[in-house]
């Protein structure tokens, strides 16, 4: 084993090795500190945005940074809340009960473009009898449009955007566009300054209240956008590392080492053991892989794990096998073997003792370069649809981006991370593994 | 598609032959009991795999239960829609509700036992009677499997021979090149582009499709044919070289600096042998040098990768046919899973095993034809 630490030393020679190491260093990195920040439960619950999780961030927003590389600037979202500010609350109560709640949400607009959509979100508190309430839009120039008047139940919103009442108001603009744009600017130009949504409500009961909540929808969001469902993009990139690490880790350690022990087993005890694992393994080179894996995902489960554990039992008796047998065939025949059953060492002591450390120096470089091949079976898998319904990850969101027509409508950032970052990761496990091939293999060393 | 990365370069061929001792017909008899003895291991391999996908494609007998609750609705919506039938008394409808189902179920064989029943699959399996599908039909509204499979084999093989001989001639050629002139700047900048194929083809295509696509609008997004298809010869091949461009890109360039890597690694080691050395202390010209010292002795170990890779992008097809809407077989056998359609899935299935099983078989006999040792040593290199 000391010349297995020997020879990792001699890593740092090569500089993709230690190129790829920092990069798998950084991808463990995000991947401890995703889990660490996202509870696993709570990613799932993120990520299956049950209704409310994701109302206030926009729908199909590029990420924010977008607006360095853009001389216009793309407003972000701004959600104006009463409940939380109570100084935008104005409360005058009358004899009989009824009171005048006004809430005046103000924020300041100075973007170039214009909000992707507008909605207010009303709760109310009462016992029998509903608020009723006013809405009015204020814009810097002074202008003021009255919106609809609305009896609240304890929870309604306002969709504003799709209000065709106010859209006719505007003249046929839609509400986003035409309650930010200057007066009679065509095309519409974005008015800056401060706006105003004051709800002017009234109350029948005395325990009776209301509150507002104003989003104004941005173009751009987070550092990774949002998909079609409002979903921070975010949450899936994050999510996705240690899901892509832990897969193609515990399938590629866990496949090598199942194939390489059954290998030994077969090629010491020989006979009829070894006749039947050549057997099942040309059986299971005839069996195509991912064809049986998206049998199985579909027909069966896609749970993650239980497609993990079908890779491994699929390339345990893979081509490989026949590779390490004849390997195992080769180091039997070696005179330390010889010596060590002349002692009287058991077979399973030869086996797991003699045997297989043996080959271990020289599967390790394979087996690095292996896992990059399992990270993409996962986003493959996933791609097709199969991933697990639960846990977001990479392949997830390229499969949601495809299937949402991305590439079409030019949505390029939500393919574009996710392939970013799986490359990012095969091309750190390639190079480690590359590196360590040329040390572990001396054949092919440069001479 | 994780097979391609695990050969090792097999060992130098010494030019020595044991064999050329042997008379010819003894060689004949050889490889001819060899081969036999093959082809008969081959095959009883490929009916344990096709009888273990039977069992998978149909759930262990799950998707009989799919079928027969489908036939239930298709008899109560047919019997439904009969107005005389809603008249008769409940007895009478149940007895012909019950007859018509029995019938359905004798035309589709769902009458016997799923154990007796998955014989006779593999039984039609094996001898190509893949019989109708469930759903998928074939462009001519067919739904004999074997048409269906027929008419998206042409598309997949046309794209994947492109792509392959694009791929396999340029790695060997570029690596031989390469060995000849090794760490010059180019084979170093090969070197450090052979991690780029630890991701798959379909993935490159994305970007291909994104750039020459989307952005550049130069090249189709997918099919492979342009809507409608042009009516002249010409026009058509010239549109479907066209969709062709983007698909084997992808293919080729998500392998090719892995190809060339190992190629160039596997001749520089050649090319260290000390016949070679031997041929270069004589003055022959490289060119020589290449074909005939170091291609030659190398040959049965190209021609395994060769086939390998082919066996190997099989299978990758399914992801990339998907992402590039391409007709073929891959995107077909997606269909089908997606549609539970069970004959077809096993038919491309059995098709697969049937490829993979000649190609090995053929592999054997090129082995035994290139290789003299192979003929002495039995099936050890295999």
């Amino acid at each position: 084993m000391s010349g297995l630490r020997a020879r990792l030393q001699e890593l740092r020679r090569y500089p993709s090795a230690i190129i790829g190491m920092v990069m798998i260093g950084l991808l463990i990195l995000v991947a401890v500190s995703a889990v660490i920040a996202i509870p696993y439960q709570e990613a799932v619950r993120l990520w299956k945005g049950d209704e409310g999780v994701w109302e206030a961030s926009p729908r199909l927003a590029p990420p924010a940074w977008f607006n360095w590389f853009s001389r216009e600037q793309s407003p972000r979202t701004l959600v104006l809340d009463s409940a939380a500010d109570p100084d935008t609350r104005q409360r005058v109560e009358y004899e009989d009960g009824e009171a005048d709640v006004t809430i005046t949400l103000a924020f300041d607009f100075h973007y170039d473009r214009f909000p992707s959509e507008l909605a207010v979100f009303l709760t109310a508190e009462y016992q029998e009898t509903q608020p009723f309430a006013g809405l009015i839009w204020r814009m810097p120039d002074g202008r003021e449009f009255h919106l609809p008047a609305r009896s609240l139940p304890e929870r309604s919103v306002y969709s504003i955007s799709k209000d065709d009442e106010v859209r006719w108001q505007l003249g046929g603009l839609t509400p986003e566009v035409g309650l930010f744009a200057e007066e009679g600017s065509d095309p519409p130009r974005v008015l800056k300054g401060r706006y105003e949504l004051v709800v002017e409500g009234l109350t029948f009961e005395a325990a009776s209240d209301l509150d507002a909540r104003l989003v104004v929808y941005g173009q751009v969001h987070g550092l990774a956008g949002t998909d079609h469902l409002r979903r921070d993009i975010m949450v899936a990139l994050l999510w996705g590392t240690p899901v892509a690490l832990i897969f193609g880790l515990v399938a590629a350690v866990g496949s090598t080492m199942a194939s390489m022990t059954i290998a030994a087993l077969g090629a010491w005890y020989g006979r009829a053991l070894d006749t039947a694992i050549q057997r099942i393994t040309e059986v299971s080179m005839i069996l195509p892989m991912l064809p049986i894996l998206i049998m199985v995902g579909t027909l069966y489960t896609r749970s993650l794990w239980a497609i993990l554990g079908l890779v491994i039992l699929l390339s345990v008796f893979g081509a490989a096998q026949k590779v390490y047998r004849a390997m195992f065939l080769q180091i039997k025949e070696a005179p330390y073997i010889e010596a060590a059953r002349a002692y009287g060492a058991s077979n399973p002591r030869v086996v797991f003792l003699y045997l297989i450390p043996r080959v271990i120096p020289v599967l390790v470089p394979q087996f690095v370069s292996l896992i990059p091949a399992y990270v993409f079976l996962e986003a493959t898998l996933s791609f097709l649809g199969l991933g697990d319904p639960l846990i977001p990850t990479w392949g997830k969101v390229i499969e949601d981006a495809f299937r949402n027509g991305a590439l079409y409508m030019g949505h390029y950032y939500w393919v574009m991370a996710p392939s970013v970052l799986l490359i990012f990761t095969g091309l750190g496990f390639a190079m480690l593994g590359f590196a360590l091939d040329r040390i572990f293999n001396p054949r092919l060393r440069e001479q | 598609m994780l097979g391609s990365k695990e050969e090792q370069p097999i060992a130098t061929v010494p030019l020595v032959s044991t064999a050329g001792a042997r008379g010819a017909r003894d060689t004949v008899l050889r490889i001819t009991r060899y081969a036999s003895i093959r082809l008969l291991t081959l095959l009883l391999t490929v009916v344990v795999g096709v009888y273990l996908t039977i069992l998978i494609a149909n759930m262990g007998g799950y998707v009989d239960e799919i079928r027969r609750a489908m036939i239930r609705e298709g008899v109560g919506i047919a019997l439904g829609a009969d107005e005389d039938f809603v008249l008769l008394p409940e007895a009478e409808r149940r007895r012909i509700y019950d007859e018509m189902m029995a019938v359905e179920e004798v035309r589709l064989g769902l009458d016997q036992p799923f154990p007796v029943r998955s014989f006779i699959y593999l039984r039609n399996a094996l001898t190509l009677d893949f019989g109708m599908s469930d759903q998928l039909l074939s462009d001519s509204m067919s739904r004999v499997v074997r048409l269906i499979i027929l008419e998206r084999l042409p598309p997949t093989l046309l794209l994947f021979a492109t792509a392959q001989l694009i791929l396999f001639f340029g790695s060997v050629f570029t690596a031989l090149y390469l060995s000849q002139r090794y760490g010059s700047l180019l084979d170093r900048a090969m070197v450090a582009l052979a991690p780029t194929s630890a991701a798959p083809g379909w993935f490159y295509g994305i970007f291909l499709i994104v750039i020459f696509a989307a952005i550049l609008r130069i090249l189709p997004f997918g099919g492979m044919v342009a809507v409608p298809p042009p009516a002249d010869r010409w026009a058509y091949a010239l549109s479907v070289l066209r969709h062709l461009i983007l698909p084997v890109t992808a293919i080729v360039s998500s392998a090719i600096f892995q190809a060339i890597y190992y190629w160039r690694t596997f001749f520089l080691i050649h090319a260290r042998e000390d016949y070679v050395e031997m041929a270069r202390a004589k003055g022959l010209p490289s060119a020589v040098i290449e074909r005939r010292y170091i291609l030659r002795p190398t040959l049965p170990a190209i021609v395994t990768s060769f086939a390998l890779t082919l066996i190997a992008l099989w299978m990758g097809a399914i992801v990339l046919e998907t992402v590039f809407l391409w007709p073929g077989l891959g995107r077909l056998i997606f269909q089908a899973i997606g549609m539970f359609d069970t004959p077809v899935l096993v038919g491309a299935v059995v098709i697969y095993a049937y490829l993979l099983a000649v190609t090995v078989f053929v592999l054997d006999l090129v082995y035994a034809l290139l290789d003299p040792r192979v003929l002495v040593e039995g099936r050890k290199a295999a």
